[in-house]
């Protein structure tokens, strides 16, 4: 402790990123230790989307532009609904208890720098989605003869727009879960923010059906953006021409999610708390 | 700079705080010793939690100057955090680690943490090493949690409501840790229900009440508990008397006179810890309705 009083952080920039990033790394490491471990969480988490992707596939079928059947639409909505759940809901459910049972407050209490804390929520929601990802994309290519992207261009869109998605969903999550006033509420606030969102971002039901002011409604929000660009990856080109612009609008998409990161980051500044609101005492 | 021995390891002075229009505490002054084991005791709201909270870096002031270690604790850094310690109260928040798991763990945060293994002996949890953090009892919970607080050699230990919950024998063992620590030459907070804990542990007991500080001292002298009358009670012959004097020992001397032997059924009661408190608090209760009302005015 002597060393460190005598060497201030702001004189040491590298030894403290060293330092961040190491316990960073250990905290996603722990992070993940602990999810795995949570056998319930990691069945319901990792099939909730498969259950909805067999359950709207059997629901719907037929084709509903040339080549493109509805499953196949429903592959990349899935795939970006389960992003959002690992992302926003089950990240701001699980800090919302962890605020409530005071781990967030005895980690405050302690030396390790606080970015070492997101760091490692980061890493956690990045490892959980790939598996994820990598269930239901091996799940819909058994079921429904997915074809994977033929290209490096795709999967690069792929790469990117899962990424930046899940990261304003993160970001948005940690946000959120400063808003339940304890662990009992937090579901009851997370999830009808993720349940609406499914509805009215073409994730589950075809994005055109929807009467515009929905679909602008739904445009606000990051999931309309990462279905989208998912299903420039998962569909033919030829569907461009189908969805309400009439192109991928990949641009756009980086805009949205992009400034999403902006925003999130913002809120998750301004909201963070590392103790629960103020009880007496 | 002053040498370190000099300075108090806690400093405070004028703090004030508000939640909104109510003064959650008034002008508040005190200040702990270092090595000392001070504690802080009150009714619910009387704003214990509060005042821990602040020393602790918590939560901010709205008046005043405190300083813990030398440094404002809302403002100070890493640096800071890695010389105090914090113990706190959860339930169950590492449910799928077990207990090695937990306490290497957080001696990773610290520049100079307790060696985890000697540490898990030391609060008695050998034998729980590989146990899920989940299925320990409230008593092993607590051990835990006083592990992790003192894993990073803190010059300051800060303790919130440490035994609520414990039976008696877990009580006087976790007591014997906290003297052990203070023994080391650790400085100790700790708030507390139990005015038999403030009375086996503290070297100074502050008393709160309605947001101010009612008393503050040794344990025995608290509120003039060694000067006020002690009662003193016997069988007389036409049944129970009772006298209240400043000078139990002459009373019980001349009694003893004027009986001509052994009074019956005699006792002597110094008022206790319990007695004191309990209308210091009461005395504070009506003196803070008042105070609120003034300040409410004032504000408006």
């Amino acid at each position: 402790m002597t060393a460190l009083t005598v060497a201030p952080a702001r004189r040491l920039p590298r030894a403290r990123l060293r330092r961040i990033v190491s316990l960073g790394l250990y905290r996603g490491q722990l992070e993940l230790l602990q999810f795995f471990r949570g056998t319930e969480t990691v069945v319901f988490s990792l099939l909730f989307p498969v259950f909805a992707l067999v359950i709207f596939s059997s629901m719907f079928d037929g084709e509903i532009a040339p080549g493109v059947t509805y499953s196949d639409y429903l592959v990349p909505g899935i795939i970006a609904t389960g992003l959002m759940v690992t992302g926003f809901q089950t990240l701001a459910i699980s800090i919302a208890i962890e605020r409530d049972r005071g781990g967030l407050k005895r980690i405050a209490a302690t030396p390790m720098p606080r970015s070492a804390y997101f760091i490692g929520k980061v890493i956690m929601v990045l490892v959980t989605s790939v598996v994820e990802t990598a269930v239901l994309i091996a799940v819909s290519v058994l079921l429904y003869g997915t074809h994977l992207p033929g290209t490096a261009d795709a999967w690069f869109t792929f790469g990117w727009v899962s990424i930046l998605g899940v990261t304003a969903c993160a970001l948005c999550g940690i946000a959120l879960s400063s808003l339940p006033r304890n662990s009992r509420s937090a579901p009851a606030v997370v999830a009808p923010f993720a349940f609406v969102l499914q509805f009215i971002s073409g994730a589950a039901l075809v994005f055109t059906d929807l009467p515009a002011w929905l679909q602008w409604v739904a445009s606000v929000f990051p999931l309309k953006w990462m279905c989208q660009g998912l299903r420039s990856v998962f569909l033919p080109d030829s569907y461009a021409a189908h969805e309400a612009a009439h192109s991928w609008q990949l641009g756009w998409v980086a805009v949205s999610l992009g400034g999403w990161v902006v925003l999130g980051t913002i809120l998750c500044l301004v909201t963070f708390r590392w103790t629960k609101t103020r009880d007496g005492g | 700079m002053r040498p370190l021995g000099e300075s108090p390891a806690i400093e405070v002075r004028g703090l004030r705080k508000l939640y909104g229009e109510t003064v959650a505490l008034h002008d508040i002054d005190f200040e702990v010793h270092r090595g000392e084991i001070f504690a802080v005791l009150g009714p619910n709201g009387a704003g214990k939690t509060t005042t821990v909270e602040i020393l602790e870096g918590f939560r901010p002031r709205d008046g005043g100057t405190v300083e813990v270690l030398g440094q404002d604790p809302f403002r100070a850094g890493e640096e800071w955090r890695a010389r105090i310690g914090v113990v706190l109260q959860t339930t169950g928040e590492f449910e799928d680690l077990n207990v090695g798991e937990v306490v290497r763990h957080f001696a990773r945060y610290y520049p100079d943490a307790q060696d985890p293994d000697e540490l898990i002996d030391r609060v008695g949890l050998t034998e729980k090493r590989d146990a899920r953090a989940s299925k320990l009892s409230g008593g092993q919970q607590r051990r835990l949690d006083v592990a992790l607080g003192i894993i990073g050699r803190p010059e300051v230990l800060f303790l919130d409501e440490p035994t609520t919950g414990f039976d008696p024998q877990s009580r006087r063992d976790f007591w014997q840790l906290i003297r052990d620590l203070a023994a080391g030459g650790t400085t100790i907070v700790l708030t507390t229900h139990y005015l038999e804990e403030a009375e086996q542990l503290a070297d100074r007991v502050a008393v709160i009440a309605g947001g101010r500080i009612v008393d503050i001292g040794v344990p025995q002298t608290l509120g003039g508990r060694d000067t006020e009358a002690t009662v003193v009670s016997w069988m007389g012959p036409d049944g129970p008397e009772t006298v209240h004097t400043t000078t139990p020992t002459k009373f019980a001397a001349d009694l003893h006179a004027r009986l001509g032997g052994e009074a019956p059924g005699l006792t002597v009661h110094r008022p206790s810890l319990e007695d004191v408190y309990l209308q210091m608090i009461g005395a504070a209760g009506t003196a803070a309705a008042a105070g609120t009302t003034v300040v409410t005015t004032e504000d408006r």
